[in-house]
């Protein structure tokens, strides 16, 4: 086996030349595939991320129909057991619950429909660090500060600031009227324009009393230690929460983004299939060219008595040498750029800004830096090189030596 | 004792509009230490009959015994081990392996025979010394002359010291000096190590140094005469 191996290690530098280029288009497919991979892996960890974390969580408990019927009434109690339950999950790092509805704000004759959002200061600014974004005023003092926080945009619609009040009308839990006026204690700003234009966060207790909800919320958002094991944490709430309540993950929540990533993602693969098939069939030109080129040699070397499967092996072997060592070079040398941009990320403009803000996302371009994409690209190219070597292997089992002696 | 035997011995060609009877009905036998030279003008089935004799080539009918083993009944994995352990090959393009060294290529039969590192070293020293190149044991056939690189390629065939040797116009493309070289060499092996060699050639000097001339013409042998 030595032996073939620098057969073919030697041959692979016989037509130097050529062997640089097809190890060169081999290095650059690995190249772009990798950043382009790292690129839009890092962006979907990022939107996940930041959506997660600012809307949904991971997982969302519900009473049973809240998610196709968003009114007030479809709330559940939050009981001690229930929350006990929910955060004994050894998966589920933080529970923020919160009590989410609508209402029409109003200061003199404005008037405008907004979203309502009751929630435990400090547990909400512990994950989705709201506190950060207060642009002016201040966060709430307590859990019981009855102050309210808005979206700058919707703050300048209704022509308020810091210490006006706000009036807010709603139908409270089971036909309640819910009305109330709140101070405003800080304005927020959210990359997404359409939480700036209708969110308004108060604290749970007084949205619960605003709503006329006692103890009741629309949901727990849970956030995991390991979200690797959303699946299986899902599965032992669901079993152990029972049919009055709705357990849901946050792609069935945020379709939308699922949608779009994985839309993305599509066509991202699109297009990197598009490079490999280039890629291989640069390599399968140059297979092509080596067996044609050394038919009389492979003839030589059958007739004085070498087995047609060792030759291929030898054949084989440095397609693979070609396959690994532009795998290799195009792996060490995008390794430094991908971690430059991973701890780096590109700032976004424009178009593309508001886009990522539209879903609650920075506007920044992160990669992801993780030995999954340098594996998987690196084994596509060598199966891509594996396929391509059954060439020269399906050739010489069957070429006629005859013909090849007199090549 | 008898190493070949070719009986009605037929290759016709169909490749063209008339078919060519590249080999016509030859029946030859060769001993064991026999240096043989098949002579014949350019298309008289030389060549061919070497490549059937050597078990490249299939014969369209009749057959090639050698040591009562008959090339047809052999697959074709079992004819390249067969030619392998029995037949050393010398063709007119020295045909070395270019990106092995000179002692490299003298060892390659041994290797794929699976034999020891120390038997092959020793058998590559002796060829070497035979041949007289010993000091150019590490370099590559391109960096060696056309006569240097057929005493490598008669040394290859010769190390794993096959029952005979099938040398196809092995002087085709050596000037006179390289030719004797050659030749002196291949005498000197096949009266020390008793070794059959069969030539084809059209070169006098080869025919010179035969004791045995087979001519072919249009595929039958014409005349075949012990010096």
């Amino acid at each position: 086996m030595r032996n073939y191996t620098k057969i073919a290690w030697r041959n692979l530098w016989r037509n130097k030349r050529r062997s640089m280029i097809t190890i060169s288009s081999v290095f650059f497919a690995i190249l772009l595939a990798m950043l382009m991979r790292s690129m839009q892996n890092g962006t979907y960890d990022l939107m996940e991320r930041d959506a997660i974390r600012n809307s949904t969580g991971f997982i969302q408990v519900h009473a049973k129909g809240y998610w196709e019927d968003k009114t007030i009434d479809n709330t559940f109690e939050n009981t001690k057991s229930l929350s006990q339950k929910v955060s004994s999950e050894q998966n589920v790092s933080q529970v923020i619950p919160r009590l989410e509805s609508f209402a029409l704000a109003s200061t003199g004759k404005i008037t405008k429909g907004v979203g309502i959002v009751g929630t435990i200061p400090a547990i909400e600014n512990s994950i989705t660090k709201l506190e950060s974004r207060v642009v002016e005023g201040k966060y709430f003092l307590n859990k019981n500060d009855n102050g309210v926080l808005l979206g700058d945009a919707l703050a300048k619609y209704l022509k308020l600031g810091i210490g006006d009040t706000i009036v807010l009308l709603s139908q409270g839990f089971h036909g309640f009227t819910a009305a109330g006026e709140y101070p405003v204690r800080g304005i927020l700003h959210f990359p997404a324009p359409e939480m700036n234009k209708q969110l308004i966060y108060m604290t749970l207790a007084t949205a619960q009393y605003f709503f006329a909800a006692d103890n009741r919320l629309t949901s727990y958002s849970l956030m995991l230690e390991n979200p690797d094991k959303l699946d299986k944490t899902y599965q032992t709430i669901n079993d152990g929460l029972g049919k009055q309540y709705e357990i849901m993950t946050w792609d069935e929540m945020m379709v939308e983004l699922k949608q779009q990533i994985e839309s993305d993602n599509i066509s991202g693969m699109f297009m990197l299939a598009i490079l490999y098939v280039v890629v291989a069939f640069g390599i399968f030109g140059t297979i092509l060219m080596m067996t044609f080129e050394r038919k009389r040699e492979f003839s030589i070397m059958i007739a004085v008595g070498m087995q047609r499967y060792k030759l291929a092996l030898i054949v084989f072997i440095e397609t693979l040498y070609m396959g690994f060592l532009g795998v290799l070079s195009g792996a060490i040398a995008s390794t430094p750029i991908i971690y430059y941009f991973y701890k780096n990320p590109i700032p976004l403009t424009g178009e593309m800004a508001t886009a990522m803000e539209e879903f609650n996302v920075q506007p920044i371009l992160p990669f992801a830096f993780s030995a999954e994409i340098f594996l998987n690209q690196g084994l596509i190219v060598l199966i891509l090189t594996l396929i391509v070597a059954l060439y020269p292997l399906a050739n010489i089992s069957k070429f006629n030596l005859i013909s090849g002696l007199r090549s | 004792m008898n190493v070949i035997e070719t009986t009605n011995l037929h290759k016709i060609y169909n490749s063209t509009q008339v078919p060519v009877n590249a080999v016509d009905g030859i029946d030859l036998t060769i001993e064991k230490g026999e240096f043989t030279a098949i002579v014949g003008p350019s298309g008289c089935g030389k060549t061919t009959l070497l490549n059937m004799i050597g078990g490249l080539d299939d014969p369209t009918k009749g057959r090639v015994t050698i040591n009562k083993v008959a090339l047809n009944t052999l697959n074709q994995s079992k004819l390249i081990d067969f030619r392998l352990h029995n037949i050393g090959f010398v063709f007119q393009a020295y045909n070395l392996i270019p990106v092995l060294t000179v002692k490299e290529n003298i060892g390659f039969i041994m290797q794929l025979q699976g034999r020891g590192k120390n038997e092959c070293n020793a058998r590559i020293d002796e060829m070497l010394e035979a041949i007289g190149l010993p000091d150019k044991k590490d370099q590559r056939p391109n960096k060696l002359s056309g006569g240097q690189q057929q005493r490598v390629a008669v040394a290859r065939a010769l190390a794993s010291k096959p029952q005979f040797i099938l040398a196809d116009e092995p002087t085709a493309n050596l000037d006179s000096k390289a030719t004797n070289e050659l030749l002196e060499l291949m005498e000197k092996l096949n009266r020390e190590e008793n070794m059959t060699f069969i030539f084809s050639t059209h070169d006098d000097r080869v025919m010179k140094k035969a004791r045995r001339l087979i001519s072919l013409d249009d595929g039958k042998v014409i005349s075949d005469v012990t010096v």
